[in-house]
């Protein structure tokens, strides 16, 4: 799970993928948990991280975790996700 | 003797630019505009050169001809079907009075008498920077089945069409939605016959025919546009993906993005075709990332000042290029940097709009 080095992302949560051009709008935590990815942690670090500092159980964290990765994942914002440009 | 010191003693001097006379086509910056603006904007930007601009225009109320702080003076040409002659009369007589280093056409359908006169404008000592002939029909939406195939490269099936009789054959043929296409300009989505029908009297009456009728490619488009030095190389080239489309196709905000396969597929045209000038890829890709090249544009867009603004100044390297000087390929671009169009109005006196209309200069 890696998020592609090339893609950038803004203190905002704008991400943007040169390849591409197009451009996604990330929610606050959205962004926090992509700057964790950037930083390498793992799924279980991140979970930690998020459980630690929001108010929400493993349950939602998991659900809500593997929707959003789904997400940059058909987006072809993940590096091992990507085959083609 | 040994001269002693330090010669210059300043190193305050400046080299003296030359300026050029340089005329200019394409001032309609209307909503589906011509390049010819943008095309200025970067000449004026160049840092290799001065410019006086000169405008040529068609229509009395292209906003280019007003447009004083960007074109110093403005001619009317003959529209193309007035013949060659006419035009090489017309522009010996802007010549003479503004001594023209270097004329840049900006439309396709002007492209065909300029390529024609390349010679003899040369001899007078004016300087473009086109396709040949060869390269100008080769590319031409009725030949692009042919141009895909010879230069292996991706292309929608496509069939020209002569009459409207023969648009009976194309359900067979086709899977709806298709794309019918003028010869020089123009493209609707047909989702019936009955539709491919009505495109075919509208866009044959506008611009003649043939007409071609072209796959639908499901997917994203995107341009990229360049200049070939004539030999194969690629001098510059800037992909763009569109962010907003006008109801005309037209881009009205893109993005420079950054796509190797089509640079890729860039280097492969130019290459293949060793293509003299600039020119605008329009693309397609589809759900697997397959490209496929759509059309070929034989001269610079009329998105062009986003290669400018990216750190690409390719109307500069064309006039260089033009005239004989050798010019260094541009290596990099700004990747993610984005052009927003916008409309403006002028307030024009009327004296002007009269000059123009009734002189055909001002």
């Amino acid at each position: 799970m890696k998020l592609r080095k090339n893609v950038a992302v803004s203190e905002a949560g704008l991400l943007f993928n040169p390849v591409t051009g197009e451009s996604f709008s990330v929610n606050p935590i959205g962004t926090e948990i992509l700057k964790l990815i950037r930083e390498e942690m793992t799924k279980a670090e991140i979970e930690d991280v998020i459980i630690l500092k929001y108010a929400t159980d493993k349950t939602t964290f998991e659900k809500d975790f593997n929707d959003f990765i789904g997400l940059l994942s058909s987006n072809n914002l993940l590096e091992n996700e990507e085959k083609k440009a | 003797m040994i001269l002693s010191g330090c010669f210059p003693r300043t190193t305050s001097w400046k080299m003296k630019k030359r300026k050029l006379n340089i005329a200019v086509t394409g001032l309609n910056a209307i909503d589906s505009p011509g390049p010819g603006i943008s095309v200025i904007r970067g000449l004026r930007e160049a840092t290799s050169f001065d410019v006086r601009i000169i405008g040529l225009s068609y229509e009395s109320l292209e906003p280019g001809i007003f447009m004083h702080d960007l074109v110093d003076r403005t001619y009317h040409i003959p529209y193309p079907n007035a013949g060659i002659d006419t035009l090489l009369a017309r522009l010996e007589y802007i010549h003479e009075k503004e001594q023209l280093d270097v004329i840049i056409p900006n439309f396709d359908a002007e492209l065909y008498p300029f390529i024609k006169l390349e010679l003899k404008l040369r001899a007078l000592g004016i300087h473009m920077f086109v396709p040949t002939l060869h390269q100008f029909e080769e590319r031409e939406k009725v030949n692009l089945n042919s141009f895909g195939k010879k230069y292996k490269i991706h292309v929608p099936r496509s069939k020209v069409l002569y009459d409207l009789r023969s648009v009976h054959s194309l359900p067979s043929e086709f899977l709806f939605p298709i794309i019918v296409k003028g010869k020089f300009y123009d493209a609707s989505i047909a989702y019936s016959l009955e539709q491919v029908k009505t495109y075919f009297n509208k866009i044959s009456a506008k611009w003649g025919l043939p007409i071609i009728i072209q796959e639908f490619i499901h997917g994203t488009e995107f341009n990229v546009t360049g200049l070939g030095d004539g030999k194969g190389n690629m001098i510059a080239a800037v992909p763009m993906r569109k962010q907003y489309i006008t109801d005309k196709g037209k881009a009205w905000g893109g993005i420079s993005i950054a796509d190797e396969t089509m640079l890729k597929m860039t280097r492969k045209f130019l290459k293949a075709t060793k293509w003299r000038g600039g020119f605008e890829l329009e693309l397609m890709k589809n759900q697997s990332a397959d490209l496929y090249l759509l059309e070929i544009n034989p001269r610079l867009p009329a998105w062009i000042y986003l290669a400018v603004g990216v750190g690409q100044n390719i109307p500069e390297a064309m006039v260089n290029l033009a005239l004989g000087k050798k010019v260094k390929p541009f290596s990099t671009y700004t990747v993610g940097k984005m052009f927003v169009r916008y409309s403006w109005d002028m307030i024009v006196d009327r004296e002007e709009f009269e000059k123009i209309s009734i002189f055909g200069e001002l």
